[in-house]
């Protein structure tokens, strides 16, 4: 979600250099400390807030409200020769481990299966991993099978599944482009199964999706209110699409 | 001192600066990387650093995978781009008449321009599916797509050093050879080559300098998958090469973390391997003339 950050902010000081912002890495829960210590106005989580979390910022004299800024749905794409339509996430699991190898056994034709994947530092990649491979289980260590071929950009898993009958990979939403097919996806075994859209995705019906917060420590006033009345503006809803993360309208 | 004198003294020491500049930068370069991957080995211990397993996010960094990738790919480079490289180069020197060499030299020496990632979109759309349908391999993004782009860019330098080399070699070397009775293709195989011997050799170790530290193409071809490579027909699978992984993971891991310090420990290894390399063609290079050849020269 830094990537998605940094990018409003970068956009919002051009526009409002009066505005002075900076935006710091490091994951979810570094961005809710620092806003529950008091050292940043806004925090910003790929995950909704904990209870012990909100527990501390009370113990501070904070009411941490919460805002939706966009939605993060990943995309399970093939090749359109593929005759395989809907995967449990029980059975991508299996795919990505290496435990199935054979497309036969997922339902579709006698071959091999070649995966692709973004590079492990990846927001995507480590979230496919938490919540696909690991099918969102804390204990589990199931890693990405050693095969799985990591590949720098979007655009090099589009061109591989656009030619390539074997091989499965997976994306932001907006960055599926139309000559590839999409999976339909299921939580359970016994379906049913969506396909991300727009649409399934806000209704939390397709189950690779996450909401991505903003975080403030009181009700915003000020410069942070302008701020975030412009991220759910069409402006900066624009640059969630472009980043490949579906906007919150 | 005159002011002639003067002139001298100064060129004389730029010149000499210059010589040195280049051993004191590589020794800084050696420094810089030993400061920030030396905390690496005492972060991670070395039976782990010698694992099977690269995944960095998750503490697995073993980096056998990555060393035997950048091996197979430049293994098989070298294997396309000598013979290649070699037969044009000869061809070019000793063979062609006057008016194809003028136009063949420069030719080859334009493809040796062209920049890397030009070669690895041509890679992922072109060469990759067209591999995948020839040898019906599971995906071509593969260890073998990337040693032929790797060849094609190593294959100009080697022609080019090696046909100055061949064409150094003084004309009544090969009017003698024709003069016992020498074939053209004896006179080449064992009379021309062997002079030009050590401009050869720095050819093919300047090709194959290109083509290990080469990063974007294989990056983009390869597949990057940290796959040990332990049958033959590895070369025919993804494989993952050290200067990927580090172009690839250098840009988001955190400053100082053992990430960090685990991609220089791969910078080092690079090091070491380019420099037993060099060393190694040192030795043949510059190996004492035998005694018929110093006074042949």
């Amino acid at each position: 979600m830094v990537n998605l950050a940094l990018a409003w902010a970068e956009r919002y000081g051009a526009e409002h250099p009066e505005a002075r912002l900076s935006v710091t890495g490091g994951g979810s829960g570094t961005g809710i400390a620092a806003m529950i210590n008091g050292t940043a106005s806004i925090a910003n989580a790929s995950r909704a807030i904990k209870a012990e979390e909100k527990q501390q910022a009370e113990a501070n004299g904070l009411q941490p409200v919460e805002f939706v800024v966009a939605r993060d749905a990943i995309a399970v794409i093939v090749n359109p020769a593929n005759p395989v339509a809907r995967l449990t996430i029980a059975q991508l699991s299996d795919i990505y481990s290496g435990k199935i190898t054979n497309w036969r056994e997922a339902g579709g034709q006698d071959r091999p299966i070649v995966l692709l994947s973004r590079e492990s530092n990846s927001g995507t990649h480590v979230y496919f991993l938490e919540q696909v491979v690991r099918q969102g289980r804390k204990d589990d260590h199931t890693l990405f099978a050693p095969e799985t071929l990591l590949l720098p950009s979007s655009e090099g898993i589009s061109a591989e599944i656009r030619q390539n009958p074997n091989a499965i990979g997976y994306d932001g939403l907006g960055y599926v482009t139309p000559d590839v097919k999409v999976i339909a996806v299921a939580g359970n075994p016994a379906g049913p199964f969506f396909l991300p859209t727009i649409e399934t995705v806000t209704k939390k019906e397709y189950p690779i999706a996450r909401d991505l917060y903003m975080y403030t420590p009181g009700q915003p006033t000020g410069a942070v209110k302008d701020y975030l009345d412009w991220i759910i503006g069409p402006e900066a809803q624009g640059i969630v699409k472009e980043l490949g993360f579906v906007p919150i309208r | 001192m005159t002011p002639r004198n003067l002139r001298e003294v100064v060129i004389e020491s730029l010149v000499r600066a210059a010589g040195y500049s280049a051993v004191v930068f590589v020794g800084l370069i050696f420094f810089f990387l030993l400061r920030e991957g030396l905390p690496g080995f005492a972060e991670v211990s070395l039976p782990a650093l010698f694992g099977s397993r690269w995944y960095p996010t998750e503490g697995h960094y073993g980096l056998l995978p990555l060393i035997g990738g950048s091996l197979v790919v430049t293994l098989g480079a070298a294997a396309i781009a000598v013979p290649f490289g070699l037969a044009t180069a000869i061809f070019i020197s000793e063979i062609a008449p006057r008016w194809a060499r003028e136009i063949l030299k420069p030719l080859v020496e334009i493809l040796g321009g062209l920049p890397s990632v030009v070669l690895g979109f041509l890679g992922v759309l072109v060469l990759a599916p067209f591999m995948r349908v020839l040898l019906n391999l599971p995906t071509g993004l593969t260890a073998f797509t990337g040693s032929v782009l790797l060849a094609g860019m190593a294959i100009p330098t080697l022609v080019s050093v090696a046909e100055d080399a061949l064409d150094a070699v003084p004309r009544n070397y090969r009017d003698a050879a024709v003069a016992l009775g020498a074939s053209e293709w004896q006179t080449i195989w064992r009379v021309t080559l062997p002079a030009a011997r050590s401009g050869v050799l720095t050819a093919v170790m300047l090709g194959i300098g290109r083509a290990i530290g080469e990063t974007m193409t294989v990056m983009m071809v390869t597949g990057n998958a940290a796959r040990l490579p332990t049958t033959p027909n590895s070369l025919f699978l993804p494989i993952r090469t050290m200067t990927a992984t580090i172009a690839a993971e250098m840009g988001e891991v955190a400053n100082g973390s053992t990430h960090y310090h685990v991609l220089f420990v791969i910078g080092i290894v690079l090091f070491v391997i380019s420099f037993i390399v060099n060393l190694a063609a040192g030795a043949v290079v510059f190996r004492r003339p035998k005694r018929a050849e110093r006074v042949l020269s």
